[in-house]
């Protein structure tokens, strides 16, 4: 029983991760309208710039858990600037296949300069050792990855459901048309939007790093089920989004702890069974 | 998804530009060139180009005239590869009946992630078939009639029919010569028949589709089960060529190759996804040196692809003999 | 009816083809090294550009010449993937003439390229490859395995570990081939050496970069030894979180496939106490300090780093494959690999014998990486716990049963 649930929260710390960056594609498909395949590469691309910031620089964790995410969302912006958007009026399929091209970009340049054995970031002073739970021994950084994620999932939650600016965004997803005859300028909410879906992408690669090796190819796997999570989920709900992530993180652990060669194919077939009984997803209205 | 190919080809119908007279001359030079070819170019590049130009082909149904992404083509190719290879070297079967079996295999796949992936469209299914295809390479990392990472190696080359010895790359070229002819005509015939016409309304128009009484979601789902089948024709007969099967044939960089292929040569065009694949593996093989460079160029390439070559190598020659007619 | 009719002509050309012999002149006024790596991915550190210059090395301070004839090293990413190896060994051997391949680094590649030389009667020069079969059941008579292979590895750190004290194991295992195998062969050495194996967690691979579930559970098993029965970043990351999870120091870490390129990765804060074998070490006398100084100083290398066993492995075995050529007087492949096989090797790398399965058989060195207190400076990183004689580091050749040696 105890095994169990340290397997348990340990499958709830890998699910915020899925959770993060389910948001952040969620956001972007939601307003603008993309699949943002680049999304993993960009998740990495944020934990290399924190690592790059510590060895180059010697610019440490904090600063970096907001350079780094505001390094990636600038270039976010400017690819959404100046090349997404002028594939916007045709089939969104294309903006997949463009951001697909992107991944290959950005991961081959990674690769080809610190090739793939992976780079160690060490876990902040202030969060190093842990508590012993009784259960398991939880590490105080796994803990604060925890918090910090469900903070600013349900954070973004708040702003787009509650506040003005979220009610911007979500009429920028029904109409947008409508929304810039009102005198709000849509393509620059565009423009910002994409930049805050990566951002988040790269908050979670600098708060991936001390756990995992910082390596070129970190992104490529993860974006794959993060996809299977949003399919799960179902892609107009923020919401959605985040319960689903997390909710895959506990499953996965659950699998781990009772038959683990299913692990890595658990995701995709949940994903299955949601498209039997419900093809629109948990939380989805089909779009 | 528009095919900007096909409207090229199809105002060349209607100009007169594109007769079946000089259909059929173009297609009999192309056979003979092809029976040809390996005095003049290396035999397993070429066998491999085949293959790859088929698994495109029948990507290019799916995508090019009804309109499906998907994204996880890779999964038809690499599993009809491993079964023949399994058919082939443990059961003892000739390649004929390993190539059977490894199609097989790959269709059935086909019809299985077909009918769940149609219930959505779009995005979604491009996600879906993803999806599916990743845990079918998971699968095949672990089970162990596939080797894992070493692959299954040294599929032998038994004789064709018991009687015909395939050992030699000269006499294994042609036999996927005729395969490729064969896989080929089978979508040929597809694409221009009244089947392949309810296709392309379903690319153009699915509402309307609908609303004129087509089942489309029963359309949908054979054109899936069709494109995956060719593509596993084409995995089963690589494998045989290769003398091995590995996870890359499953790999989803696998399968944004063939999507690339497709872009790159002409979506919607017969020749299309044939002139794309030749020039990837040409690329491919002339970067080998280049190590991740290519992984970067290949990237470059299908963001100017996407941005601005839409319609591909054969689209943008339509294109031109459409506007410059002669 | 076309397609027949095309078919029995080209049937009726095949005579044609077939009625040249397969020329098989290996050489042509030029002895020609194929490098196959992989240069950019989860093994270019340990080998790629590394292994390039250790060949290269090699080549030069023989003298850049054998027989006469000037010797040319070509290089080429297989990126561990076994189509693009077996493709380019066929391109290199009926194209560029290429005499023999040397590393290939990975069991996948190097499996596919075999055959391919078997059939073209050219030599391979395993360095890395880790497969027991290579010289088992899956011999060929044109293959050297130098280095290491599984066995060991297994050997090596599960046997000694368990004699010095290490008597209950848990594996942590990649769950494909490489690590099933892996674990296979020190559950064997473990429990043969008196040991028990409380059991295994198996993590998918690749791509698996969280391995806290596994540890958690080996943790729980209490055994006082977790074997990684898994390679490059699958144990990195899972020395990293054994670490952060406070596995260590209280349960010994085993790497059964470890490489100095990633203890240096990992840093010895956090892989301190791990136990390793190797073939190799840069540090171990003056001869090995000599060459591997050579080595990290030398302008094409671009990182600097010291050399791996694997890199090691190649500039020995390039260097005694030219001298069994020049012992030999030809270039012949089978003349070559006889004199291979009939010379014993003594160089910086190493002393032993290339039996007549292939398989170098050299002392192996079980080590356990320093504290940072420990540590003198860079890439100083690991203390010799035992050395371990060839006789009993690798299978014998009865053991191995290769099939072309005869009883």
């Amino acid at each position: 029983m105890q095994a169990l649930f340290g397997q348990l929260l340990v499958g709830l710390i890998n699910g915020s991760f899925y959770a993060l960056l389910s948001l952040g594609l969620a956001i972007i498909f939601g307003l603008v309208n993309v699949v943002n395949f680049a999304h993993g590469a960009l998740y990495m691309t944020g934990a290399f710039l924190a690592w790059l910031m510590l060895d180059k620089l010697g610019i440490g964790y904090w600063p970096a858990l907001l350079l780094s995410p505001l390094a990636v969302g600038l270039l976010g912006m400017v690819v959404e600037r100046t090349l997404l958007r002028r594939l916007y009026q045709l089939d969104n399929l294309y903006g997949l296949l463009l951001t697909f091209g992107l991944t290959l970009i950005i991961e081959g340049l990674f690769h080809h300069a610190y090739g793939n054995s992976g780079s160690s970031y060490p876990v902040p002073e202030a969060l190093q050792g842990g508590a012993n739970l009784g259960f398991m021994y939880l590490p105080r950084y796994r803990a604060w990855v925890l918090l910090v994620s469900l903070l600013v999932c349900f954070g973004s939650w708040f702003v787009i459901e509650r506040t003005r600016l979220g009610a911007y965004l979500r009429a920028g997803t029904e109409n947008p048309r409508l929304l810039q005859a009102f005198g709000v300028n849509v393509p620059l909410m565009m423009t910002l939007t994409f930049g805050f879906g990566v951002a988040l992408a790269g908050f979670a690669g600098v708060m991936a790093a001390p756990i995992y090796q910082v390596s070129p190819s970190m992104g490529s796997s993860l974006v794959i089920v993060v996809f299977a999570v949003v399919v799960i989920g179902g892609m107009g709900s923020i919401l959605g989004s985040i319960v689903t992530g997390l909710g895959l993180g506990l499953v996965e652990g659950l699998t781990k702890y009772l038959y683990p060669p299913a692990s890595s194919t658990v995701v995709f077939a949940i994903m299955a069974v949601v498209l039997l009984l419900r093809p629109a997803g948990l939380f989805g209205r089909e779009r | 998804m528009s095919a900007p190919g096909l409207q090229e080809s199809r105002a060349l119908y209607r100009l007169g530009v594109i007769t079946p007279g000089r259909k059929r001359l173009f297609f009999a030079v192309m056979l003979a060139a092809g029976l040809a070819l390996p005095w003049l170019v290396y035999p397993v590049f070429l066998m491999n180009v085949l293959c790859l130009a088929l698994f495109a082909s029948a990507f290019n149904l799916l995508l090019g005239y009804t309109g499906l992404l998907s994204f996880g083509h890779a999964a038809f190719l690499g599993s009809a590869a491993y079964v023949t290879g399994h058919a082939v070297k443990v059961w003892g079967l000739p390649p004929e009946l390993g190539i059977l079996a490894g199609t097989a295999v790959a269709t059935l796949l086909g019809w299985l992630i077909g009918s769940l992936a149609i219930r959505r469209s779009g995005i979604y299914f491009a996600m879906i078939t993803l999806g599916f295809a990743q845990m079918i390479y998971f699968l095949e990392v672990q089970l162990p009639f596939t080797g894992g990472e070493d692959g299954l190696q040294g599929i032998p080359r038994r004789p064709l029919l018991g009687l015909i010895p395939l050992e030699s790359e000269w006499a294994m070229y042609y036999f996927v010569y005729a395969v490729f002819i064969a896989g080929f005509f089978l979508l040929y015939r597809t694409i221009h028949s009244p089947f392949g016409h309810v296709l392309r309304a379903i690319r153009e128009n699915e509402p309307r589709a609908l609303s004129l009484g087509y089942d489309v979601d029963r359309y949908k789902l054979l054109a899936f089960v069709l494109s995956a089948g060719v593509a596993g024709l084409a995995g089963a007969t690589k494998a045989l060529v290769l003398q091995f099967a590995t996870l890359t044939d499953a790999h989803w960089h696998k399968s944004g190759e063939v999507v690339l292929m497709t872009l790159l040569g002409g979506m919607g065009t017969v020749m299309g996804p044939s002139v794309g694949a030749l020039l990837v593996v040409t690329m491919e093989n002339y970067l080998s040196g280049y190590g991740d460079w290519v992984t970067v160029i290949v990237g470059v390439v299908f963001v100017v692809g996407v941005l601005a070559f839409r319609r591909g190598f054969v689209g943008e020659a339509l294109h031109l003999a459409r506007n410059f007619p002669f | 009816m076309r397609k027949t009719a095309s078919f029995l002509m080209a049937l009726a050309l095949l005579s044609l083809p077939a009625a040249v012999p397969a020329a098989d002149k290996v050489s042509d006024g030029v002895v020609k090294i194929g490098v196959l790596t992989d240069m950019t991915g989860y093994y270019s550190d340990l080998a790629g550009p590394g292994s390039v210059l250790a060949v290269k090395m090699a080549v030069a301070d023989f003298g850049g010449k054998v027989l006469g004839k000037p010797i040319e090293v070509v290089s080429a990413d297989h990126q561990n993937k076994a189509d693009i190896a077996s493709n380019t060994a066929r391109k290199w051997f009926d194209e560029e003439k290429v005499d023999a391949i040397a590393d290939l680094v990975s069991s996948s590649t190097a499996g596919a390229v075999m055959p391919v030389a078997r059939e073209k009667k050219r030599i391979t020069l395993l360095s890395g490859p880790a497969t027991t079969k290579f010289t088992g059941s899956d011999c060929t008579a044109y293959n050297v395995h130098y280095t290491y292979n599984n066995w060991a590895l297994a050997n090596g750190t599960g046997a000694e570990l368990v004699k010095q004290g290490g008597d209950s194991w848990y594996f942590v295992t990649a769950d494909y081939v490489f690590g099933k195998s892996l674990e296979e062969e020190a559950t064997k050495v473990v429990k043969a050496a008196g040991g028990k194996v409380l059991g295994s967690a198996r993590h998918p691979s690749p791509g698996n970069t969280d391995f806290s579930s596994y540890l958690l559970q080996a943790q729980a098993s209490g055994a006082k030894i977790i074997g990684m029965a898994n390679a490059g970043g699958d144990t990195v990351n899972t020395v990293k979180q054994a670490k952060e999870f406070g596995i260590t120091p209280k349960q010994n870490l085993a790497g059964l496939l470890v490489f100095i390129t990633e203890v240096h990765a990992l840093g010895l804060e956090t892989a301190k106490g791990l136990y390793l074998t190797e073939a190799f070490y840069w540090d171990l006398n003056d001869a090995t300090r000599a060459w591997s100084k050579k080595f990290q100083s030398h302008p094409d290398n671009k990182k600097q780093y010291m050399p791996t066993m694997v890199q090691a492995g190649l500039y020995s075995s390039v260097t005694n494959y030219l001298k069994a050529m020049q012992a030999a007087g030809t270039d012949d492949a089978d003349a070559v690999i006889a004199k291979m096989k009939a010379t014993p090797v003594d160089d910086f790398f190493g002393k032993g014998v290339i039996g007549p399965d292939g398989l170098y058989r050299h002392d192996m060195f079980l080590f356990q990486v320093k504290t940072p207190a420990e540590s003198k400076g860079p890439w100083d990183y690991y203390k010799v716990v035992k050395r371990i004689p060839a006789a009993e580091a690798f299978p014998s050749v009865e053991l191995q049963a290769c099939p072309l040696v005869k009883k």
